[in-house]
Protein backbone atom coordinates (compact mmCIF):
# COMPACT_ATOMS: atom_id res chain seq x y z
CA UNK A 1 0.00 0.00 0.00
CA UNK A 2 1.21 3.81 -0.96
CA UNK A 3 -0.01 6.28 0.20
CA UNK A 4 -0.17 9.64 -0.40
CA UNK A 5 -1.11 12.98 1.58
CA UNK A 6 -2.04 15.81 -0.60
CA UNK A 7 -0.83 19.12 1.16
CA UNK A 8 -1.83 22.67 -0.21
CA UNK A 9 1.26 24.65 0.51
CA UNK A 10 -0.42 27.76 2.11
CA UNK A 11 -1.57 24.94 5.02
CA UNK A 12 2.38 23.96 5.16
CA UNK A 13 3.10 27.65 5.50
CA UNK A 14 0.71 27.76 8.42
CA UNK A 15 1.57 24.87 10.04
CA UNK A 16 5.79 26.22 9.73
CA UNK A 17 4.71 29.46 10.93
CA UNK A 18 2.43 28.23 14.16
CA UNK A 19 6.13 25.41 14.93
CA UNK A 20 8.33 28.52 14.98
CA UNK A 21 6.63 30.25 16.75
CA UNK A 22 5.89 27.68 19.51
CA UNK A 23 9.61 27.38 19.69
CA UNK A 24 11.78 26.19 21.88
CA UNK A 25 8.73 24.05 22.87
CA UNK A 26 7.14 21.28 20.84
CA UNK A 27 3.70 22.34 18.80
CA UNK A 28 1.17 20.82 17.22
CA UNK A 29 -2.12 20.64 15.42
CA UNK A 30 -4.81 18.24 13.39
CA UNK A 31 -5.47 17.58 9.59
CA UNK A 32 -9.01 17.51 8.37
CA UNK A 33 -9.61 16.32 4.98
CA UNK A 34 -10.75 13.22 2.87
CA UNK A 35 -9.74 9.78 1.94
CA UNK A 36 -10.58 8.38 -1.26
CA UNK A 37 -8.32 5.09 -1.21
CA UNK A 38 -4.78 5.75 -0.72
CA UNK A 39 -5.03 9.33 -1.22
CA UNK A 40 -5.45 11.71 1.46
CA UNK A 41 -6.56 15.30 0.65
CA UNK A 42 -6.12 17.86 3.58
CA UNK A 43 -8.65 20.58 3.33
CA UNK A 44 -7.71 21.76 6.47
CA UNK A 45 -5.16 22.49 9.15
CA UNK A 46 -6.23 23.28 12.96
CA UNK A 47 -3.51 24.61 15.18
CA UNK A 48 -3.56 23.55 18.51
CA UNK A 49 -1.99 24.42 21.67
CA UNK A 50 0.58 21.73 23.38
CA UNK A 51 -0.65 21.80 26.86
CA UNK A 52 2.56 20.36 27.91
CA UNK A 53 4.37 23.55 26.96
CA UNK A 54 7.94 21.99 26.83
CA UNK A 55 10.73 21.75 24.11
CA UNK A 56 10.41 17.81 24.28
CA UNK A 57 6.60 16.52 24.83
CA UNK A 58 3.43 17.51 23.42
CA UNK A 59 -0.17 17.02 24.20
CA UNK A 60 -3.29 18.21 22.77
CA UNK A 61 -5.41 20.41 24.34
CA UNK A 62 -8.46 17.72 23.96
CA UNK A 63 -11.33 20.99 23.91
CA UNK A 64 -9.69 22.33 21.07
CA UNK A 65 -9.54 18.70 19.86
CA UNK A 66 -13.11 18.21 20.11
CA UNK A 67 -13.47 21.85 18.53
CA UNK A 68 -11.86 20.78 15.25
CA UNK A 69 -13.79 17.52 15.12
CA UNK A 70 -17.47 19.56 15.49
CA UNK A 71 -15.62 22.19 12.86
CA UNK A 72 -14.72 19.09 10.38
CA UNK A 73 -17.78 16.95 11.03
CA UNK A 74 -19.92 20.37 9.85
CA UNK A 75 -17.52 20.59 6.63
CA UNK A 76 -18.49 17.06 5.94
CA UNK A 77 -14.75 16.53 6.18
CA UNK A 78 -13.11 13.95 8.78
CA UNK A 79 -9.55 14.42 11.45
CA UNK A 80 -6.86 12.19 8.82
CA UNK A 81 -4.31 12.94 10.72
CA UNK A 82 -2.15 15.26 13.12
CA UNK A 83 1.66 17.08 13.36
CA UNK A 84 4.03 18.03 15.73
CA UNK A 85 7.36 19.78 15.72
CA UNK A 86 10.76 18.16 16.88
CA UNK A 87 12.65 21.34 17.54
CA UNK A 88 15.89 20.10 18.25
CA UNK A 89 15.69 16.67 16.15
CA UNK A 90 14.53 14.82 13.31
CA UNK A 91 11.58 13.87 11.45
CA UNK A 92 11.04 10.39 12.77
CA UNK A 93 8.54 9.17 15.10
CA UNK A 94 10.63 8.73 18.82
CA UNK A 95 9.76 6.30 20.90
CA UNK A 96 7.30 7.80 22.69
CA UNK A 97 5.39 9.44 19.41
CA UNK A 98 4.71 5.26 18.59
CA UNK A 99 4.08 4.71 22.07
CA UNK A 100 1.34 7.26 21.85
CA UNK A 101 -0.14 7.09 18.61
CA UNK A 102 -3.21 5.77 19.20
CA UNK A 103 -5.48 5.88 16.61
CA UNK A 104 -3.64 3.30 13.63
CA UNK A 105 -5.91 5.10 10.85
CA UNK A 106 -4.17 9.13 10.68
CA UNK A 107 -1.70 10.43 9.29
CA UNK A 108 1.47 11.25 12.10
CA UNK A 109 2.92 14.16 10.57
CA UNK A 110 6.79 15.41 11.86
CA UNK A 111 8.21 19.22 10.87
CA UNK A 112 11.66 19.18 12.16
CA UNK A 113 13.01 22.53 12.84
CA UNK A 114 16.64 20.60 14.06
CA UNK A 115 17.95 23.13 10.84
CA UNK A 116 16.57 26.69 11.28
CA UNK A 117 16.55 27.18 7.79
CA UNK A 118 15.92 23.60 6.44
CA UNK A 119 12.79 22.81 8.14
CA UNK A 120 11.57 18.62 7.14
CA UNK A 121 8.15 17.46 7.07
CA UNK A 122 7.73 14.13 6.72
CA UNK A 123 4.27 11.94 7.14
CA UNK A 124 4.17 8.41 8.88
CA UNK A 125 1.75 5.97 9.47
CA UNK A 126 1.78 4.14 12.71
CA UNK A 127 0.06 0.52 13.11
CA UNK A 128 -1.33 -1.11 16.32
CA UNK A 129 2.07 -2.82 16.20
CA UNK A 130 3.87 0.51 15.95
CA UNK A 131 5.42 -0.45 12.66
CA UNK A 132 5.99 2.60 11.26
CA UNK A 133 5.70 3.24 7.14
CA UNK A 134 7.04 6.81 5.65
CA UNK A 135 4.09 8.35 3.20
CA UNK A 136 4.56 10.45 0.43
CA UNK A 137 3.38 14.26 0.96
CA UNK A 138 2.28 16.37 -2.55
CA UNK A 139 2.16 19.90 -2.28
CA UNK A 140 -0.76 21.11 -4.18
CA UNK B 1 -32.91 4.27 20.05
CA UNK B 2 -30.92 6.36 17.52
CA UNK B 3 -27.83 7.79 18.53
CA UNK B 4 -25.09 9.62 16.56
CA UNK B 5 -21.66 8.10 17.19
CA UNK B 6 -18.21 9.70 15.55
CA UNK B 7 -20.91 11.62 12.97
CA UNK B 8 -22.65 8.48 12.20
CA UNK B 9 -26.66 7.39 13.08
CA UNK B 10 -26.75 4.24 14.66
CA UNK B 11 -29.40 1.58 16.16
CA UNK B 12 -29.04 0.74 19.67
CA UNK B 13 -31.14 -1.22 21.83
CA UNK B 14 -32.60 1.18 24.96
CA UNK B 15 -30.73 1.07 28.60
CA UNK B 16 -26.90 0.70 27.04
CA UNK B 17 -24.20 1.86 29.21
CA UNK B 18 -21.00 4.28 28.03
CA UNK B 19 -18.61 1.08 28.47
CA UNK B 20 -21.13 -1.05 26.28
CA UNK B 21 -21.42 2.05 23.43
CA UNK B 22 -17.54 1.53 23.84
CA UNK B 23 -16.91 -2.19 23.12
CA UNK B 24 -19.88 -2.67 20.52
CA UNK B 25 -18.17 0.30 18.69
CA UNK B 26 -15.21 -1.71 18.73
CA UNK B 27 -12.78 1.20 19.88
CA UNK B 28 -8.79 0.50 19.64
CA UNK B 29 -7.26 1.40 22.52
CA UNK B 30 -10.14 2.62 24.46
CA UNK B 31 -8.17 3.11 27.70
CA UNK B 32 -6.77 6.04 26.15
CA UNK B 33 -9.79 7.92 24.23
CA UNK B 34 -12.12 10.45 25.93
CA UNK B 35 -15.86 10.84 25.34
CA UNK B 36 -18.22 12.80 24.64
CA UNK B 37 -21.83 13.54 25.19
CA UNK B 38 -23.77 15.72 23.91
CA UNK B 39 -20.35 18.54 23.75
CA UNK B 40 -19.97 17.60 27.51
CA UNK B 41 -16.83 15.71 28.12
CA UNK B 42 -17.59 12.36 30.42
CA UNK B 43 -15.26 11.93 33.02
CA UNK B 44 -13.79 8.31 32.61
CA UNK B 45 -14.76 7.32 36.70
CA UNK B 46 -18.56 8.03 35.69
CA UNK B 47 -18.24 5.86 32.42
CA UNK B 48 -20.18 2.60 33.70
CA UNK B 49 -22.73 5.16 35.12
CA UNK B 50 -23.53 6.84 32.06
CA UNK B 51 -26.16 5.89 30.35
CA UNK B 52 -26.88 6.66 26.22
CA UNK B 53 -30.23 8.27 25.71
CA UNK B 54 -32.34 8.02 22.32
CA UNK B 55 -30.60 11.23 20.31
CA UNK B 56 -27.16 11.20 22.07
CA UNK B 57 -25.03 12.50 19.71
CA UNK B 58 -21.39 10.94 20.98
CA UNK B 59 -18.28 11.20 20.20
CA UNK B 60 -14.77 9.32 20.64
CA UNK B 61 -11.43 11.88 20.70
CA UNK B 62 -7.87 10.17 21.24
CA UNK B 63 -5.25 11.16 23.54
CA UNK B 64 -2.73 12.88 20.87
CA UNK B 65 0.72 13.18 22.10
CA UNK B 66 4.24 12.81 22.17
CA UNK B 67 7.88 13.45 22.33
CA UNK B 68 10.81 14.27 21.15
CA UNK B 69 12.83 11.39 23.04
Amino acid sequence: MSIVLKLKKSDYDKMLKHCKDGLPNESCGLLAGTVEGEVKTVTKIYLLTNIDASNEHFSMDPKEQFAALKDARANGVEIIGNFHSHPESPSRPSEEDKRLAYDPSIEYLILSLQEADNPVLKAFGIDKDKNVTIHEIQYI
Amino acid sequence: MTITVAGNKKEYEDGINLPTLIEKEQIDNAEYVTVTINDEFVEREKFPETIIKDGDVVEFLYFMGGGAR
